[in-house]
């Protein structure tokens, strides 16, 4: 018999490292050298405090280059890094690399943007609490997942995959172990950063209906 | 002020937040903590120490206030150093600087320092790091002014005491600085049970509003501040000015003031010179303790605006996002914090800039909706007084752990 699911919960508290960009250059050589969390905060912050808004846009430093700096077409394409394809946060660290440095190659500009508005680096310390909550089933695991917080879904959807290592959600990883392959490999190619996590708890529900059946294990 | 019952946010925040409190609240049992701070009644630390520890203690964690005692010289001195930490120009002499030393050594004598934890608040009690010598234990500041420009020298003073701390806490990313020791960001709150947040009946709120001769079957446009120069109140006018002539709207400007400051009775009278004799402007100077004024005109509005050129926090912009208003604020300060541009409210740089967003959400009413309901769920998830309290636990937690991620 598998393992029970045993649901946690997260909670962030913002860093500030006292670093801050007033250009593309400038904010290109801090996302070099600033720690891993401080990363992992700029790409996901937005959607832990958004999500209930479409989610756009989807990290920091899109938001900044595009409101802040103006520059659209980088910020567009800082914002459409796919993120659900990489495996951890200096992935993540070196495509956002690429990206502006790709940019840079072909617009040589490095406007400052207005003084107050500079890029502010922050990080965060993460604690992760067990809830009093697990499923033994799948049955139970819906039951649970329709009430379970927006933080203790985010534990086992992000921080699980990139920070700690996993290769899959969490979520992904337990239906494996219960055998329903390929309810694990629809809801592990499910893309969290281009919905809410409102819907993508949706998304979530309705496979399980669809793929949670022994039968088609 | 009546104190609620951490089950009467339930139905506001949801279970779970709730619930999680208690669950990081039981990783501090068996801790004292002591918050600082220079003044038991009246300002913005107080009020919200004044909410948060009863709080604290139903959720089990023994939280406690003291308060530094100082004479008439010491808080010159501390109003000095309020205004220069602001970017306004003050000359501190050495005895001003050893006086202020003085005092705090003195309240050590007298303190009871019998906790696990200290929480430090502003630049007043700072100097009390000192006891970190003798006693050990946890020591975090907790600095609630904007830092952005602070005189030199002074900071430099006050550098020697904060940098013995184990984190600086500051209310908004611009206000952090270069220091040898981490840096944690709490963003202030509002409590939606407050006489300024509180739901109230539509009876109360229109008897309120047209008490003021506001007409309320015509568009309403309000900034809620006290009348500041870095409040633009006489900018807020001229946007007025600028949409006027296309929607048939009315301003109203309301904020308090202490009759005694000469700044702000000069403010006010170039904000009613600005304004002339439009009918449709109002200008309301209130008294203190009008927070159930406030809530009714900020609840009665179509569209708030806070055209600030300098802001600490600007709490009012989360008061009335609270209230599912369309806002549009100046990005300064703690603002941009609170608006998303387009998402969760508007920004804006200038008059026209803000005349030209005025115009638009004057006339699309269902954007103006949209931006309200975003606001309110931001606020809501993020800036309500049940976040602040899981802040400063976590702030309590982080003092004994060091690592990124920790799992309790």
């Amino acid at each position: 018999m598998s393992k029970p699911f045993h649901f946690y919960t997260e909670y962030n508290l913002p860093l500030l490292l006292g670093i801050k960009s007033s250009n593309i250059r400038n904010l290109l050589e801090n996302i070099r050298t600033v720690p891993d969390a401080s990363i992992y905060y700029h790409t996901h912050r937005f959607l832990q405090q958004h999500h209930f808004l479409v989610p756009e846009p989807p990290n920091d430093f899109a938001y900044w280059i595009r409101n802040v700096l103006n520059l659209t077409e980088l910020g567009e394409a800082t914002a459409s890094i796919n993120i659900a394809s990489l495996n951890n946060i200096n992935d993540v660290r070196q495509k956002l690399i690429k990206t502006i440095e790709d940019y840079s190659s072909k617009d040589s500009s490095q406007a400052n943007c207005v003084k107050g508005t500079e890029f502010q680096f922050m990080s965060c310390k993460t604690f992760c609490l067990p809830l009093d909550c697990h499923a033994k089933d799948l049955n139970e695991f819906a039951e649970q997942l329709e009430s379970i917080s927006i933080n203790t879904f985010y534990y086992h959807i992000f921080e699980t995959q990139l920070r700690l290592g996993k290769n899959k959600n969490d979520f992904a990883d337990w239906f494996e172990t219960l055998g329903y392959h390929e309810l694990a490999k629809r809801v592990s190619s499910l893309d969290p950063y281009t919905t809410t996590l409102n819907g993508l708890r949706e998304d979530i529900l309705t496979l399980i209906k669809t793929y949670g059946s022994k039968s088609i294990k | 002020m009546d104190q609620n019952q951490l089950n009467d946010y339930i139905p506001i925040v949801g279970l779970s937040v709730v619930h999680d409190l208690q669950v990081i609240a039981e990783k501090l049992n068996g801790k004292t903590i002591i918050n600082v701070n220079s003044t038991a009644v009246g300002g913005g630390v107080a009020e919200i120490l004044t909410r948060m520890i009863p709080l604290l203690n139903q959720l089990g964690v023994n939280a406690k206030w003291d308060v530094i005692k100082g004479n008439e010289r010491f808080f010159n001195i501390t109003k000095n150093f309020h205004n220069a930490l602001h970017g306004v120009k003050v000359d501190f002499s050495q005895d001003d600087f050893d006086f202020f030393v003085h005092v705090n050594r003195e309240n050590m004598k007298i303190m009871n320092f019998d906790a696990d934890i200290f929480l430090i608040h502003d630049p007043q009690p700072v100097v009390l790091i000192e006891m970190k010598k003798v006693l050990g234990k946890h020591w975090a500041w907790r600095c609630h002014i904007d830092f952005t420009n602070p005189q030199m020298d002074l900071m430099e003073f006050l550098n020697q005491f904060i940098e013995q701390y184990e984190y600086a806490v500051f209310s908004a990313p611009a206000f952090s600085r270069k220091l040898s020791i981490p840096q944690a960001l709490i963003a202030p709150s509002i409590d939606p049970f407050s006489d300024k947040n509180k739901e109230l009946p539509k009876e109360q709120i229109n008897s309120i509003v047209e008490g003021y001769g506001i007409d309320l079957s015509r568009p309403i446009v309000t900034q809620i501040s006290r009348f500041d120069y870095l409040k633009d109140p006489v900018g807020v006018v001229k946007v007025y000015k600028l949409v006027k002539p296309y929607i048939d709207c009315q301003l109203v400007l309301a904020g308090g003031g202490a009759t005694d400051d000469p700044e702000g009775m000069k403010v006010l009278e170039d904000v009613r010179e600005a304004a002339g004799n439009d009918p449709d402007i109002h200008i309301l100077f209130l008294p203190p303790s009008s927070d159930v004024e406030i809530n009714a005109l900020q609840r009665a509005s179509t569209v708030i605006l806070q055209k600030s050129l300098k802001e600490g926090f600007g709490l009012t912009v989360a008061e009335a996002l609270w209230k599912e208003k369309p806002v549009i604020a100046g990005a300064v300060g703690g603002i941009p914090l609170q608006i998303k541009h387009q998402y969760s409210g508007i920004l804006s740089y200038s008059i026209e800039g803000t005349a030209y967003y005025l115009k638009q959400l004057l006339h699309e009413p269902e954007y103006s909706r949209e931006l309200g309901i975003n606001g309110k769920q931001h606020i809501k998830e993020n800036f309500l007084i049940t976040r602040h309290i899981r802040d400063y636990m976590l702030l309590f937690l982080s003092l004994m752990n060091k690592e990124d991620i920790i799992y309790l």
